[in-house]
């Protein structure tokens, strides 16, 4: 073999070398990304339903807007999810015969026992909220933050994050935290974004983290 | 394709590289940083429907108006009640209420001592062996021997206990004493009545306070506060004359140091020179029509209380005596305010008379500014207790502490007579000791006294909520409601007029715990006869009601009822002579004018330790709250030492230096301390906080400091009998 046959063919290897180092590259990325973007979310929530399905239609239909049951109390705190108090007025009687129905009379207005709603757009205790602030004062609507909800006719299913144990509407269904709408997501920067956009502030910690 | 160690390599980083543009770990971060702040043992608030219950808090005679804010079912904070004309206040004490609510201390259950171990028991159990106990000793005719120390005395709750030891045959039913005993005296020596006075310093011009802590407690801390800024915004003089820079000194226009116990010489020196300069004539008094006995108290100030006499003994310079006096004559509504710190020791009979007399010459009772007198009547009206014959023969013995008798002829309670009665006995005087209300083994001085004493008594039945000193020496213990979890009616002052609130549940009793006023009903009931006959009332509740009568609904809505007719309006009401009497037969039989002076040998103890109260430190029956010891400086309590503060001057001559660990030794007893040099105290005196040094209740609390009691002995008024020790004499070792 000539000295140029030998220079060749080891070129030919450090190619061939090279190519596998960069193929092992990629896949070494493609098996991150794919772990990243779709295995992860997977495994990161749990699905959970609610203990009985609720119609909001239904609900809007009959008594009203989204205050007659998630109201602002005398003292100005908000309700939020409406208690036994608020639904026993038409409930202590089955509405209707489907099965969700029968379950919360008999198993929960009959035993006066709360029923243990998941709350989507529940917020760690370290952040302070005040509907009151935002809804009568800046008068922005329900649907700002907490989307379309008012006009399903089925609760979604509760997606509860297995680390945090908080509902998946905080971060948003896109695991990279990309939104179409305010309402997609409700974390710190969603805030900041929408204060920084009405009132040219972000605002200071305090404000939210007492 | 050759895969080797490369490949791998580089399949790590690809893996590496690709994580960094996934959103996983961005996302894990976050989430993990939530994850930390939900660990089990992170406390959260829960959350509930906000709702607002006003009423009445009892935990110092102050009687403020309060607003109790609750989430759901929990108290989670006391607020002054918004409202102008409902005693309305709070102070450190009355904020820390939701604290002491859920105290670990609170005795969760009815309790009995068995071989020096507690043992749960039921009500009922516990009622039926008083009540048992209580029939051998009525059928022993020992009635008598049964005691009640009350920490109240007005109200229905002391009421019921008197009424009980009435019924049952004793009259050994004794009050804890305060300074309102000694105003009462005051003015029944003076005005022929026991008015209780309230001082009109908002609207005064000119406050010469003695040693009254205005700022450190004193009788309704939130109303005293709000007139001291009211005095402070119409720019008008306060002038306090104490030992020690209290708080009250630190905000006075002029602090006056005086030599302790003093301070009664200095009110009379005063007096002195209004007299010799006919200044009470500015006043446009008619002075002959309105008092008695002025001339024989004119010589008697002036034959001993020259101004240079006066500024020897209470080291106080002529010139500053002199202007003092100017200043406070040439006021349109000066005032004299007595009554030392917050007013729990009730402190020298004639040093508070000697003070008043310069509010009779300066003309200021009932006036704007000056010293509006009170009535103590009382709205409870019930029908004498039905008497057998075992009762008549208890009732007619005699009291124990001897009050109303001989030379105690004044006073009605005499607790801390009561040591020195035990003790002197081979056999407890006293087979049965109820305890409410109250911690008298804390709050008495000279502690180890007390205890002896006290532990001499066989059976001793405590009602108290907390696991106090006193509690814990108990053999039984019916735990009392706290008062956000009880009614009662509490006896306060709405502005310058008397009145009754209504203290009112907030939340139900967390604990098996069992109100007071129905605890004695039920022993009453149990023992049967006429004593059931005497408490017909189904429970306290019915008692309540039917007392307040009408006066409820107003309560119910206002928390106050205001007793209109309460106000004393003219000299000519005085049931004596209907004139302010300067001396006469009862105050001749007091002895002469003397000043309390501290006990121990100068040349043993050369130094003198005084008490001072302060708003952070409670130290009656309602201990501090782990809330209020965190706002205690730490040149008064470090960890578990506690300080003693010394002036500079004198700390040099005993080789001591800021912090420097000390032995303090007294007549009573010696404690370890630590020193904290202070120029705002007189040389020669050195000074220690009241409410410290618990041995009951729990880790917040327990072991903290010195309790001063402990170092301090009783001095008996020779006028009154009432405990006026101010300090005692000390000596203060490097250690």
């Amino acid at each position: 073999m000539s000295e140029t046959q030998k220079v060749s063919a080891s070129d030919n290897k450090k190619k061939d070398a090279g190519g596998t180092t960069i193929l092992f590259f990629l896949i070494g990325v493609a098996i991150s990304l794919a772990l990243g973007w779709i295995i992860f979310p997977k495994l990161l929530y749990s699905k959970k339903s609610q203990p009985i399905d609720f119609s909001h239609v239904v609900h809007s239909e009959a008594v009203g807007d989204c205050d007659s049951c998630h109201f602002f109390r005398e003292d100005g705190t908000f309700s939020g999810a409406p208690t036994l108090a608020e639904c026993i007025d038409c409930h202590e009687e089955a509405q209707g015969d489907t099965e969700d129905e029968r379950i919360f009379v008999e198993e929960y207005v009959a035993q006066n026992k709360e029923v243990p709603w998941l709350i989507y757009s529940e917020q760690p205790d370290s952040v302070f909220f005040s509907h009151a602030a935002h809804v009568k004062k800046a008068k922005m609507s329900c649907e700002s933050c907490h989307g379309e909800i008012g006009t399903s006719d089925a609760l979604p299913i509760y997606e509860e994050n297995r680390i945090t144990g908080y509902s998946r509407n905080i971060w948003g269904k896109n695991i990279a935290g990309i939104k179409k709408h305010t309402w997609d997501r409700m974390k710190m920067n969603d805030c900041g974004e929408c204060h920084e956009e009405e009132i040219g502030d972000k605002g200071s910690c305090f404000q939210c983290h007492k | 394709m050759k895969i080797d160690r490369r490949s791998f390599l580089s399949l790590g980083a690809g893996a590496t590289a690709g994580l960094a543009f996934s959103p996983l770990p961005w996302k894990l971060m976050d989430d993990s940083s939530i994850w930390t702040q939900n660990w089990p043992w992170v406390p959260v608030p829960t959350d509930g429907e906000a709702s607002y219950v006003d009423t009445v808090c009892s935990l110092c005679p102050g009687g403020c108006g309060i607003t109790i804010r609750k989430i759901d079912d929990r108290v989670v904070k006391a607020e002054k009640k918004d409202s102008d004309n409902a005693n309305s206040g709070i102070c450190i004490l009355g904020l820390s209420s939701p604290q002491l609510l859920y105290s670990p201390s609170r005795i969760k259950t009815p309790l009995k001592k068995i071989e020096g171990k507690w043992v749960k028991i039921s009500v009922k159990e516990a009622v039926a062996e008083i009540a048992e106990k209580l029939k051998d000793l009525r059928k022993d005719k020992l009635s008598h021997t049964l005691a009640c120390i009350s920490g109240s005395s007005s109200g229905t709750v002391p009421a019921l206990f008197e009424r009980f030891l009435k019924a049952y045959g004793s009259p050994n039913f004794i009050t804890v004493p305060s300074v309102k005993d000694v105003y009462k005296l005051v003015f029944s020596l003076s005005l022929g009545s026991p008015y209780v006075p309230v001082f009109d310093i908002a609207n005064s011009d000119f406050v010469v306070s003695f040693g009254t802590g205005l700022l450190d407690g004193w009788g309704n801390p939130a109303q005293a506060f709000k007139a001291h800024s009211i005095l402070k915004d119409n720019k008008k003089k306060l002038i306090q004359i104490e030992a020690r820079l209290s708080n009250t000194a630190a905000k006075a226009d002029k602090w006056i140091p005086i030599k302790p116990g003093t301070e009664g010489v200095l009110a009379l020196g005063m007096a002195n020179i209004i007299i010799e300069k006919r200044l009470y004539l500015n006043k446009n008094i008619l002075f002959d029509s309105v008092t008695e006995g002025f001339e024989e108290f004119k010589a008697l100030v002036a034959k001993d209380y020259s101004v240079k006499a006066v500024a020897e003994i209470t080291g106080v310079k002529q010139e500053d005596i002199t202007a003092l006096v100017e200043d406070f004559m040439k006021a349109q509504s000066p005032v004299a305010l007595f009554g030392r710190g917050e007013g729990t020791i009730p402190g020298s009979l004639h040093e508070m008379m000697a003070v008043n007399f310069l509010n009779a010459l300066a003309g200021n009772f009932n006036k704007a500014g000056g010293v509006h007198l009170l009535s103590d009547n009382s709205y409870i009206n019930w029908t004498e207790p039905i008497l057998d014959d075992t009762a008549y023969y208890g009732i007619n013995k005699k009291r124990l502490d001897g009050a109303g008798d001989g030379k105690y002829f004044l006073a009605k309670h005499l607790l801390n007579r009561l040591p020195e009665v035990l003790n002197s006995s081979e056999t407890s005087p006293i087979n049965m000791l109820f305890v409410t209300d109250s911690n008298p083994f804390y709050t008495m001085a000279d502690t180890k006294l007390v205890r002896e004493a006290f532990e001499k008594i066989p059976f001793i039945v405590s009602f108290s909520s907390y696991m106090d000193e006193t509690a814990s020496m108990a053999d039984i213990i019916l735990p009392n409601h706290f008062f956000l979890e009880r009614y009662q009616d509490v006896v306060a002052t709405c502005g310058l007029k008397p009145a009754v609130g209504l203290s009112k549940p907030v939340v139900n009793p967390i604990f098996d715990t069992i109100h007071s006023g129905d605890a004695v009903i039920f022993i009453a009931k149990a023992l049967g006869g006429t004593i059931a006959e005497s408490f017909a009332w189904d429970d306290y509740k019915a008692c309540l009601d039917e007392t307040l009568e009408a006066k409820k609904d107003i309560m119910d809505k206002e928390l106050f009822w205001v007793d209109e007719s309460g106000v004393f309006n003219a000299f000519a009401d005085a049931e004596s002579s209907g004139k302010f009497e300067f001396i006469n037969d009862k105050i001749r039989q007091t002895k002469p004018y003397t000043f309390v002076e501290a006990e121990g040998e100068k040349k043993q103890y050369p130094l003198t330790l005084i008490r001072f109260d302060s708003m952070r430190i409670a130290s009656g029956y309602t201990a501090n709250s782990p809330f209020m010891t965190k706002t205690v400086a730490d040149t008064v309590i470090k960890e578990n030492d506690i300080f003693v503060e010394i002036n500079p001057k004198t700390a040099a001559e005993y080789n001591l230096t800021d912090g420097s660990k000390a032995l303090l030794t007294t007549p009573k007893g010696k404690a370890q301390v630590r020193v904290h040099l202070y120029e705002g105290i007189m040389q020669g005196i050195i000074s220690m906080p009241s409410g410290l040094g618990h041995s009951g209740y729990d880790n917040y609390l327990a072991g903290k400091g010195i309790n001063i009691n402990e170092l301090i002995g009783q001095i008996e008024d020779p006028a009154s009998g009432f405990d006026a020790a101010w300090g005692i004499r000390a000596v203060l070792v490097r250690v």
